[in-house]
């Protein structure tokens, strides 16, 4: 059975009243254990009562994730390689209603900016492009990473979802991760802001992961887009989803992202109610780390320095930096500085909040008393002959 | 002898290490770090993760490697990150490719949470990189069967688990590598899981022949004193078992013996 036939069984309205009715005491049990056992513990860790245990929370939440992680951050980098799309979200840059400027890059140039990235020190990207079956397909993807692992030696994929068996020739051409984001795990809100195209459909696009560990990938990313719709609910799901795949996914790593919606083309405003704030971000960060004690936890640049600076030792254990989320926006960095030289970037699919250069945020995690980690998987090791 | 206690040297493989304490490189604040760790643990073998290596060269963004003096460690590979035994023997072959000693640290998890060793790819890998002339060190769980089928296919060591990798809870599977000692006929290594210098000790005491220790230096406040603590425990621990500790007793012994009546 798929995680979605078994999430539509899951009570998640009933944890959201459950987690904002709890008491402090019970926060406190589960603090003094160290860890939330199942749903209805982690329910307690997000709670508003568990506001008021912030730094006990953050506190366990280092020790936890130093012991299984150590002083280190991974760091990567996104490189966009579309932002073609068929689908209208309308929260998205990248939505085929926006009068963007469309592109889809070369191959050649897709190597040229990942050389690019790897002389900033990256040894690990994140290829990300838009659902397109006509610009991104046919071999498109695959060529890409079969080139870019002349460069870099680990590469994670975040593209629409497929079927294992088009999974499968990227898991051979040298793929070893998978994001997809559920966005919302709220279907009458997944339902209002995915208006047209193949992302209409909620229970596909919730068992990817399930579709791509089958294919053969050893790392599988989840998350939630944080203000679409109410945070605990989406928390709850994030957590529900991530335990189902430890289970059902036992040999695949495991990392949670936590983006926070920033703005972006067609003039999106997320609804307040919604917002998640930086102190319910570091609480979620932490709990996650209570109940899941091994998956891995990514911060993107769309968050602002300052608090970026603060996770490196709150539980965070992969950051992005230097990020472009424009499809051949690394072509115009000045490779000293790496600073933007274009004036605008319209076709972006987000405007990043952190525009550090990568040894910036390498330096700022050794100030932290922590190690920035470039490397830390070798396709090589793993697959073609020896 | 080694240390001041002076007790033996631990040989594995026909070669002698100045300290029975073995180190693991992952997870320290910082190269240098590690590195100064590693020379207060008075260690001979550190482990490295290939995958946190260069396979390319030289590269200032994996550069682990320039941290370990080979003049003064076995710098032993390790196969972290292979989920099965073709992916293991696969990093091995690299490692020596590399101009790594031809030993290997054989640990093949496919659960890369709890990090938990697969017995019957680690023994199929073993049976081959023994074939193609590698020292064998095997990562496993505290299986005595399994431990004496690797040393039937010619490991050097065989390194059980005190507890899970990075859980700092130390000798869970007592009972299970009393048995592995008491069988060996190759070093055994009590590896991950040695949380405190008391766990290495306990280690020690029971017979092992050196332990290895990462997470508890590693994320120590200071690493460098924390290295030095587990090399003293070690070595204590050992000099302890070399002595011969005094029996325990479950009761107080009869001041007027029971078999007095003997004569």
């Amino acid at each position: 059975m798929g995680f979605s036939e078994i999430y539509s069984q899951l009570p998640v309205e009933a944890l959201v009243r459950q987690s904002e009715d709890t008491s402090a005491a019970t926060v406190d049990d589960v603090l003094a254990r160290g860890s939330a056992r199942n749903l209805r513990e982690f329910a307690a860790l997000i709670s508003p009562a568990a506001q008021d245990r912030l730094e006990a929370l953050a506190a366990r939440s280092q020790s936890v994730t130093q012991r299984h992680f150590g002083k280190v951050i991974r760091l990567f980098a996104p490189i966009y390689l579309s932002n073609e799309c068929v689908n209208i979200c309308t929260y998205c840059g990248f939505s085929r209603n926006n009068p963007i400027p469309r592109i889809t890059l070369p191959v050649e140039q897709v190597v040229e900016e990942v050389g690019k990235l790897a002389r900033q020190g990256f040894r690990s990207i994140l290829v990300v492009a838009g659902e397109h079956p006509k610009y991104v397909s046919n071999g498109y993807v695959e060529e890409v990473v079969r080139r870019c692992l002349d460069t870099v030696p680990g590469i994670a994929l975040e593209l629409g979802p497929l079927e294992t068996a088009t999974y499968r020739p990227m898991v051979a051409a040298g793929c070893e991760s998978l994001v997809v984001y559920q966005e919302t795990y709220h279907k009458p809100t997944y339902t209002a802001l995915h208006t047209a195209g193949p992302k209409k459909n909620y229970e596909w696009r919730m068992d990817t992961p399930e579709r791509a560990y089958a294919a053969g990938f050893r790392r599988l990313g989840i998350g939630a887009l944080f203000g679409l719709h109410d945070w605990r609910y989406e928390a709850l799901s994030v957590a529900a989803h991530a335990r189902h795949l430890l289970q059902h996914c036992w040999k695949a790593q495991i990392s949670i992202s936590i983006p926070r919606m920033r703005p972006a083309a067609g003039g999106f405003q997320p609804d307040p109610q919604y917002f998640m704030n930086d102190r319910a971000l570091v609480q979620l960060i932490a709990a996650f780390r209570l109940l899941l004690p091994h998956a891995g936890i990514v911060l993107s640049t769309r968050e602002h320095p300052t608090l970026r600076n603060g996770l490196v030792r709150l539980g965070v254990t992969h950051m992005s930096a230097g990020a472009s989320t424009e499809p051949g926006g690394y072509s115009s960095f000045d490779e000293t500085t790496w600073t933007q030289t274009k004036a605008d970037q319209p076709g972006e699919q987000f405007h990043i909040a952190d525009e550090r250069s990568p040894a910036t945020i390498a330096e700022m995690i050794r100030a932290q008393g922590y190690e920035p980690v470039w490397k830390d998987f070798d396709q090589s090791l793993v697959s073609g002959k020896a | 002898m080694s240390g001041t206690l002076g007790t033996e040297p631990l040989r594995i493989a026909g070669r002698e290490f100045p300290s029975r304490l073995l180190i693991g490189t992952g997870k320290f604040a910082s190269n240098e770090i590690m590195r100064d760790a590693c020379a207060a643990s008075g260690s001979g073998l550190v482990t490295v993760a290939l995958k946190r290596a260069s396979l390319r060269g030289e590269d200032p963004f994996a550069d682990i490697l320039n941290f370990l003096d080979p003049e003064r460690y076995l710098v032993l590979a390790n196969t972290a990150g292979a989920m099965d035994a073709d992916e293991a023997v696969r990093i091995a072959r690299l490692a020596a490719a590399a101009g790594l000693p031809k030993w290997i640290k054989l640990e093949i998890h496919p659960d890369p949470n709890y990090l938990l060793p697969d017995p019957i790819e680690t023994l199929k890998a073993a049976e081959i990189l023994v074939d193609e002339g590698f020292t064998v060190l095997p990562y496993i769980n505290a299986d005595p069967v399994l431990a004496a089928r690797l040393q039937d296919v010619g490991c050097a060591t065989v390194m059980p688990l005190g507890s899970p990798i990075g859980s700092n809870r130390g000798l869970e599977t007592e009972a299970q590598i009393r048995i592995i000692i008491e069988q060996a006929r190759v070093p055994v290594v009590v590896d991950a899981g040695i949380g405190a210098p008391s766990h290495a000790a306990a280690a020690m005491e029971l017979g092992a022949d050196a332990v290895l220790v990462n997470t508890a230096i590693a994320v120590a406040s200071d690493p460098v004193r924390m290295a030095r603590a587990f090399a003293l425990a070690v070595e204590s621990g050992r000099a302890a078992y070399e002595t011969g500790l005094a029996g325990t007793a479950d009761q107080a012994v009869a001041t007027s013996p029971l078999t007095s009546f003997l004569g």
